[in-house]
C-alpha cells in the first residue's frame, strides 16, 4: 500500500520529503484536520490553499510539531519524513524542528541584534566551532535571505527596528541558518505590503533549490506565482493536490472550481 | 513499516543526515539541561509552598493551645471577718478590702479542696498550694462581691484560673524538668495539679476569655484576652469602612468618568500609584505628625488608626474601583446619555450599580489589609497598656484601644514564654478574619461577576 | 451644645429644607411637575447642601481657629516664672488643658463649683486625681487662673459657635428656600456640587502626599537644628543617650537595611521568578491549582505573622543549627533570621509581577524560538527572560523598595544593636526598627533622640520614593514595547 521513496526517486529526480497518511488532528472536541494524506517532494515549493479556518495551517504546524506547545491539540495517523515517523515517542521535538524550520505569518525577530538574531539557531543545535565559524553562518544565512545587503553595516542593530518586509526576510534567514531539510512557511507574506512581498516571493523561488518549502497562502495569485504543487483544503479535509497549473486551469472537485473561481473562500 | 527502518538510505544529499530517532550526544546535553531547569522550577514551587505550610504549622502549633486553658473549680467561703470587719455591709468600705485580702479564701479554699479529695499535697505550704492558682483569681473574686456584696458569709463555686505554668504543663510547654530549674513553681506543685486533674478539680476548656477579657499583666498571662484589641480593631474598620469606601469612590469616579487629561489629573494618577508603595510606616510618622501632634487628636485612639489606615488602604479601593468602573462597557453610557441623563445621572443609575460587586471586592480585600496592618499603629501610640474597654462609639472612637496585631507585637515583646502562645493564638484569630473576609470577597466575585 | 450635636441639628435642618423644598417646586408650578427645569428631588437637594454646607465650613473654621486664639491669649497670661524647670510654654498648656478638662469633671460631679477653687487654700491637684486628672506636679496658682479662663473662653467660643453655625443654616436654608423658581436648573446646581466633591475626593491623595512631605521635613528641619547634619549623614556610630550628648549616625542603620534587605532579595528574585516561569510554562493544570493559590495566601498574610515566624521559629532554628554549632553568633533575631523571613514575605510578590511580565512576551517570540528547534528552557533563557528583563528588573526594584520600608519583620527578627558587621548571624538593625523605638513609648517633641526619627522616615521616604519611580518608569516603558 506504500510507495517506497525510492521508486519515485528513480522515476523523476524527485524524492519524497515528507509523506503524511491518514492525518487526523483533534483541538479538544473539535476534529480540525480529517484524514489527510499528502506527499511532498523534495526541492519543490508547495502551496497550501483554502478558505479560512480550513485547517491548513494547522497541518502545517504538524509537520514540525508545533502543535505539541498547544496543550489539547492531539494528532493522529503517520506523518513520515525522510521515511521516520516524526511522532514517535522516540523523537525529540527538538531535533526534529532543526531538520524542519518554519517561518510565521507575523514577522517575529527576538529582541536582540540582527546578528544574535541569526546566531540564535546555530548557537543553540551548537553548529559552529568557533566565533570565524558563526560569522560565516551568519553572512551566509542572511546573504540567501536576500538581505545581507541591507544590514551588512548594521549587526549590531536590533532586529525589531528593521521594516516589516526586512524582518520577515530576517526571521527567514534566521530559519535558514540552521540549516534545515524543509522549510514550513505560515503565510509569510500576510503582513507585508506588496513590494515587500515580491522580494520574499523571489527569496522563495531561489531557496528551492536547496529546501523542500511549504507554505501556506491566502492569496492564489501567490500559490499560482511560487508554487509547483498546490493542495487544496476545505474544512479539514484535503480537497485536491497535484501539479499547481492543473490544479489552477483544470481543477477536478468541483469545491476547489468553486474557491479558484471566488465563489467561496 | 519495513521500509522505514533503513532511514540513511534515503538521503542521497551531501547533508549528515541523522536519524531523527536517536537523539544525538548534543540533543541528550540540552535535554538533561532542560530537566534541571524544570527541576529548579518545581524545588522553587516547593519552596513556596514549604515556607506557607511552615508558616502555618509553626502559628497554629504554637496558638493553637490558647484557645484552651486551666481552671481550678473550688468553692470558696466569703468570709465576713475578713471582707466586712464592719459588718454594715456598706459597699464603699468593701471596696477598700484589696485583692490582697481575698488571696487567703482562695489558698484556704483549694487547701480545703485538696483535702477533701484525699490528694496528697506533696508536702507543700499552704502558700505554695496558692501559688497555683493565678494571680488574677482574687481579682475575680473581688469583682463579684463587689457585684453582689449579699453573698458575702455564703460558699459560692467559683472556676478560678490556675496559674501560668499549671496551664502550661497541661498544654505541654512546661516539664518537670523545666519546673525543677523555674522560680515561679515546683515538680511538686505539677504532680499536686495531675492528681487534682485526675480527681476533676482541675479542668482544661475552652478559652471563652480569650476573646472577651483584657490584656494583663506581665505576670498573668493566664489572664490576656483579645477583647479590647478586637474592639478596637473593629473601631478602626468601621472608621476605614466609613471614610475610605465613599472617599476612594467619588475619588475613582472623578478620575475614570470625568477628569480631563491635565496635569492635575497626572498629578493625582502619580501620587495614587506612589501612595500605594510608600512603606506604611511613614504612614504611621504621618499620623502621629499631623493627627496627633497638630490636630490634637489622642494617643492609642481608634479614630487616629482608622484615619491612619484609610489614607493606607485608599489606593487599594481607588485602584479596584478603578477597575470594575472600566470593566463597565461603554454601550451602558451610551444608552443612557441616549435617552437624555445627564453625565452624572448616567453614572449614579447605571454605570456605578454595575461596577459596584467590583468595588466591594476591592474594599474588602482593602479592610483586610488595614486590619492586619500593624507598623503605623505603634507609632501612634496603640501599643500602650490597656486594660479598659473603650466606650460606645462615637466617644468610644477617641479611647484608648489596641488592635489585633499590635496586641500580637505586645505580647511578643513580654518576658513570660507563655505570652509566644498568646501570640500565636492572637495570629490565628487574626488569619481566621482575614480568611473569612477573602472569602467573602471570592464569593462576591463569583457571584457577580458580569462577563461584557 | 456638643459639636456632635450640633451637627445633627444643622443636618436636621437641612433635612427638613429638602422636604419644604421639594413641596414649594411643586407649588410654584401648580403641582404640574413637567413645568419644572428638574425633577423635585434636585430642587430638595438644592435646599439641602445650600443649608447644610455654609454652616459646617463655618464650623470648620471655626474649630480651627478657636484654639489657636485660645491658647495664644492663655499663653500671654502665664508668666515665665510659672514655668517648671527646664520646661517650655507646651508642657506647661498641655496642663492648663488637663486641669480645665478636670474642672469639667468637678462640675460635673456637682461638688464644687470650678470656678471657686482656690490654689493656695485647697489642694488642686488631690482634687484632680479624684475625678480621674493625673498631674505630674502641684499647680501653682497661676496656672490654676490661667486654667479657669481657658475653660471660660473655651465655654463663651462654643455658645457663640453653635449661634453661628445655626444662624447660618436657618439664613441660607430660607434664602435658598425662596430663590426656588420653575426655570432655576436645580439639577445642574447639585450635580456640579457633587462634582466638586468627587474632585475633593481625588485631592485626598495629593494631601496625603503633602501632609507625608511636610511632617517629616518640617520635623526633620527642627532635628537639624538641634543636631549637626554632617554627623547625622556621616557618623558610625548610633547611640541615643537619654540625657543628651547621643551619637545619631545613619550609616549603620542604613547598612543594616541594606544587608537585611540584600539578603531578602537574594532568597526571593530567584524563587520568586522560577516559581512564575515555572507555574506559566511547565505546570500542568493539578499542580497550578494548588501552587497558585498557595502562593497568593502567602501574600495575603500580614507582615506581623511574618515577624512572629521569625521570632519563635525561623530565629531559634538559625541560632541553634547554624549560629552556635559554627561559633558566629548566640543572637537569634539575626540579619540572616529578618532577611530569610522578609524573602518569602517577597516571594509571592515577585513572583506575580514576573507572571505579569513574563505572559507580556509575546507567544510570537516564543514560536520562533520554538520553531528553531529551541528547547522550552532554552527559549525561556534565551529569549523571554532577556524581552522581559526590564520588566522583570523593574519588578526586583519594587521589591526591593517594599524590603527596605518593611518594619515587622525587622522589628521581631532583626534586632536593636546599631552594628556595621558583615556576619549575617549576628543582629543588627535597620531605619525602620529605629523607627519604631524613637517614637513609641512617651516621645518628648523636643528632643534630638525623638526628632531624628523623622530624619530618618524622610530618608526612608526618599528612598523608597526614588525606587518606586524608577521602577514604574522601567515598567512602563516596558509595557508600551508590546502594546
Amino acid at each position: 500500500m506504500f510507495d517506497t521513496p525510492h521508486r519515485e526517486t528513480s522515476v523523476d529526480q524527485t524524492e519524497i520529503k515528507i509523506s503524511a497518511r491518514g492525518c487526523q488532528v483533534y483541538y479538544g472536541d473539535t476534529h480540525a484536520i480529517k484524514d489527510v494524506s499528502v506527499e511532498i517532494e523534495d526541492k519543490t515549493v508547495t502551496a497550501f490553499i483554502g478558505p479560512s479556518g480550513c485547517g491548513k495551517s494547522t497541518f502545517l504546524r504538524c509537520l514540525n510539531r508545533m502543535n505539541d506547545t498547544i496543550d489539547i491539540c492531539r494528532v493522529e495517523g503517520d506523518i513520515l519524513l525522510d521515511g521516520e515517523d516524526i511522532y514517535d515517542p522516540k523523537v525529540d521535538p527538538v531535533q526534529l524542528r532543526a531538520k524542519v524550520g518554519m517561518v510565521f505569518q507575523k514577522p517575529n525577530p527576538f529582541p536582540k541584534s540582527i546578528y544574535d538574531n541569526i546566531a540564535y539557531g546555530p548557537r543553540i543545535h551548537g553548529l559552529a566551532r568557533n566565533k570565524a565559524e558563526l560569522d560565516e553562518i551568519v553572512e551566509k544565512s542572511l546573504r540567501r535571505g536576500a538581505i545581507w545587503n541591507e544590514v551588512k553595516d548594521r549587526l549590531d542593530a536590533p532586529g525589531t527596528g528593521l521594516s516589516g518586509g526586512q524582518q520577515q526576510r530576517l526571521c527567514i534567514a534566521r530559519a535558514i541558518a540552521t540549516e534545515p531539510e524543509v522549510l514550513l512557511m505560515d503565510e509569510p507574506c500576510s503582513a507585508l505590503d506588496p513590494i515587500a512581498t515580491a522580494q520574499v516571493e523571489e527569496l522563495i523561488d531561489e531557496l528551492r533549490q536547496q529546501y523542500s518549502v511549504v507554505i501556506v497562502t491566502h492569496s492564489m495569485q501567490q500559490a499560482a506565482r511560487v508554487s509547483q504543487k498546490t493542495a487544496f483544503f476545505h474544512l479539514g479535509n484535503l480537497v485536491e493536490y497535484g501539479e499547481t497549473g492543473h490544479i489552477f486551469t483544470n481543477p477536478e472537485d468541483p469545491r476547489t472550481e468553486s474557491y479558484i473561481t471566488g465563489r467561496i473562500g | 513499516m519495513t521500509d522505514m527502518s533503513q532511514p540513511g538510505t534515503a538521503a542521497p544529499s551531501g547533508k549528515n543526515r541523522s536519524s531523527l530517532l536517536a537523539a544525538d550526544a548534543r540533543t541528550k546535553r540540552r535535554n538533561a539541561s532542560e530537566r534541571r531547569f524544570r527541576l529548579m522550577g518545581l524545588i522553587a514551587v516547593s519552596i513556596g509552598v514549604l515556607a506557607l505550610v511552615g508558616l502555618l504549622t509553626s502559628i497554629l502549633g504554637n496558638g493553637l493551645s490558647s484557645f484552651r486553658q486551666t481552671y481550678i473549680a473550688l468553692d470558696v467561703y466569703l468570709d465576713p471577718a475578713k471582707l466586712d470587719k464592719s459588718g454594715t455591709r456598706d459597699i464603699e468600705k468593701i471596696k477598700k478590702v484589696t485583692t490582697f485580702g481575698y488571696k487567703p479564701l482562695i489558698e484556704k479554699a483549694l487547701v480545703a479542696a485538696i483535702e477533701k479529695a484525699g490528694v496528697d499535697d506533696q508536702g507543700l505550704s499552704g502558700k505554695k498550694i496558692g501559688a497555683m492558682i493565678s494571680p488574677e483569681a482574687p481579682a475575680t473574686l473581688r469583682n463579684y462581691v463587689i457585684a453582689n456584696p449579699d453573698k458575702i458569709g455564703e460558699t459560692i463555686p467559683f472556676d478560678l484560673l490556675a496559674g501560668g505554668r499549671i496551664d502550661g504543663f497541661f498544654k505541654g510547654r512546661v516539664t518537670m524538668e523545666s519546673a525543677a530549674l523555674d522560680r515561679n513553681t515546683s515538680p511538686e506543685q505539677l504532680r499536686l495539679a495531675e492528681a487534682l486533674r485526675d480527681k476533676g478539680i482541675v479542668v482544661t476548656r475552652f478559652n471563652w476569655a480569650f476573646f472577651t477579657s483584657p490584656d494583663a499583666s506581665d505576670t498573668r498571662p493566664e489572664a490576656a484576652g483579645l477583647g479590647v484589641a478586637l474592639l478596637g480593631s473593629a473601631y478602626m474598620m468601621l472608621v476605614v469602612l466609613v471614610l475610605a469606601l465613599p472617599i476612594g469612590v467619588a475619588a475613582s469616579i472623578y478620575l475614570e468618568e470625568f477628569a480631563r487629561q491635565n496635569w492635575l489629573t497626572d498629578l493625582i494618577e502619580v501620587n495614587i500609584s506612589n501612595l500605594a508603595a510608600v512603606p506604611s510606616i511613614v504612614f504611621g510618622i504621618l499620623g502621629l505628625a499631623a493627627f496627633i501632634n497638630f490636630a490634637g487628636l489622642p494617643q492609642s485612639a481608634p479614630i487616629v488608626g482608622g484615619l491612619v489606615l484609610t489614607l493606607m488602604t485608599l489606593p487599594t479601593i481607588i485602584i479596584a474601583t478603578r477597575a470594575a468602573l472600566k470593566a463597565v462597557p461603554p454601550s451602558i453610557r451610551d444608552a443612557a446619555l441616549g435617552v437624555g441623563a445627564s453625565k452624572m445621572q448616567t453614572v449614579f443609575h447605571h454605570v456605578l450599580p454595575l461596577a459596584m460587586p467590583g468595588i466591594l471586592t476591592g474594599t474588602i480585600i482593602g479592610l483586610a489589609q488595614a486590619l492586619g496592618e500593624s507598623a503605623p499603629l505603634l507609632l501612634i501610640g496603640m501599643v500602650a497598656f490597656v486594660r479598659e474597654y473603650p466606650g460606645a462609639p462615637p466617644e468610644g472612637f477617641f479611647d484608648p484601644a489596641s488592635a489585633l496585631p499590635v496586641q500580637v507585637y505586645n505580647w511578643t515583646t513580654r518576658g513570660d514564654p507563655a505570652f509566644v502562645e498568646r501570640a500565636s493564638g492572637a495570629i490565628i484569630v487574626l488569619l481566621a478574619f482575614l480568611l473569612m473576609m477573602n472569602i467573602i470577597a471570592i464569593i462576591l466575585r463569583r457571584r457577580f461577576e458580569r462577563r461584557w | 451644645m456638643s459639636v456632635s450635636v450640633l451637627i445633627t441639628i444643622v443636618l436636621g435642618l437641612a433635612a427638613i429644607g429638602y422636604v419644604l423644598a421639594r413641596r414649594r417646586a411643586l407649588a410654584v408650578v401648580d403641582g404640574d411637575s413637567r413645568k419644572l427645569h428638574s425633577r423635585t428631588g434636585y430642587y430638595g437637594q438644592f435646599v439641602f447642601l445650600m443649608t447644610a454646607v455654609p454652616a459646617l465650613l463655618v464650623m470648620l473654621v471655626w474649630l480651627f481657629v478657636q484654639p489657636v486664639l485660645i491658647e495664644s491669649r492663655i499663653g500671654g497670661m502665664i508668666p515665665e516664672s510659672a514655668f517648671p524647670e527646664g520646661g517650655e510654654l507646651t508642657l506647661v498648656m498641655s496642663d492648663v488643658r488637663r486641669i480645665s478638662n478636670g474642672l469639667d469633671a468637678i462640675e460635673a460631679t456637682g461638688q464644687g463649683a470650678a470656678a471657686a477653687l482656690d490654689a493656695t487654700a485647697t489642694d488642686v491637684r488631690a482634687e484632680m486625681a479624684a475625678v480621674g486628672v493625673a498631674l505630674g506636679s502641684d499647680v501653682s496658682p497661676e496656672v490654676l487662673s490661667a486654667a479657669q479662663s481657658y475653660r471660660k473662653m473655651q465655654h463663651t467660643g462654643a455658645f457663640w459657635l453653635s449661634i453661628v453655625a445655626l444662624a447660618t443654616a436657618l439664613a441660607f436654608l430660607v434664602g435658598s428656600l425662596s430663590r426656588i423658581r420653575a426655570d432655576q436648573r436645580a439639577r445642574n446646581i447639585s450635580e456640579n456640587f457633587v462634582l466638586a466633591l468627587l474632585i475633593g475626593a481625588s485631592l485626598v491623595a495629593i494631601a496625603t502626599t503633602l501632609g507625608i512631605v511636610l511632617s517629616l521635613v518640617f520635623e526633620t528641619y527642627h532635628f537639624f537644628q538641634l543636631y549637626p547634619w554632617q554627623d547625622f549623614f556621616f557618623s558610625l556610630t548610633w547611640n541615643p543617650q537619654f540625657r543628651g550628648g547621643s551619637d545619631l549616625g545613619f550609616i549603620p542603620l542604613i547598612w543594616g537595611t541594606l544587608y537585611v534587605s540584600f539578603v531578602a532579595l537574594i532568597v526571593a528574585v530567584p524563587v520568586g521568578l522560577m516559581i512564575a516561569i515555572y507555574l506559566a510554562e511547565y505546570a500542568g493544570p493539578k499542580l497550578r491549582s494548588v501552587a497558585k493559590p498557595a502562593i497568593e495566601v502567602l501574600a495575603g498574610i500580614p507582615t506581623i505573622v511574618y515577624g512572629l515566624f521569625a521570632l519563635i521559629t525561623v530565629g531559634p532554628f538559625l541560632r541553634d543549627w547554624i549560629a552556635q554549632p559554627m561559633g558566629l553568633g548566640d543572637s537569634s533575631s539575626s540579619v540572616l533570621t529578618a532577611g530569610l523571613v522578609m524573602g518569602i514575605m517577597l516571594i509571592p510578590f515577585v513572583s506575580s509581577l514576573s507572571d505579569d511580565i513574563i505572559n507580556a512576551v509575546p507567544q510570537s517570540m516564543r514560536d520562533g524560538s520554538y520553531g528553531l528547534g529551541a528547547t522550552q528552557s532554552e527559549t525561556i533563557k534565551q529569549v523571554v527572560l532577556p524581552a522581559a528583563l526590564p520588566g522583570v528588573v523593574g519588578a526586583i526594584l519594587l521589591a526591593a523598595s517594599r524590603a527596605i520600608g518593611e518594619t515587622m519583620i525587622v522589628v521581631m527578627g532583626a534586632g536593636a544593636a546599631a552594628k556595621l558587621s558583615l556576619n549575617p548571624l549576628e543582629a543588627m538593625t535597620t531605619v525602620t526598627v529605629k523607627i519604631v523605638s524613637q517614637l513609641t513609648g512617651d516621645t518628648e517633641f523636643a528632643s534630638p533622640e525623638t526628632l531624628v526619627a523623622f530624619a530618618l522616615g524622610l530618608t526612608l521616604f526618599t528612598f523608597t520614593l526614588a525606587l518606586n519611580v524608577l521602577a514604574l518608569f522601567i515598567v512602563r516603558k516596558y509595557r508600551e514595547q508590546y502594546e
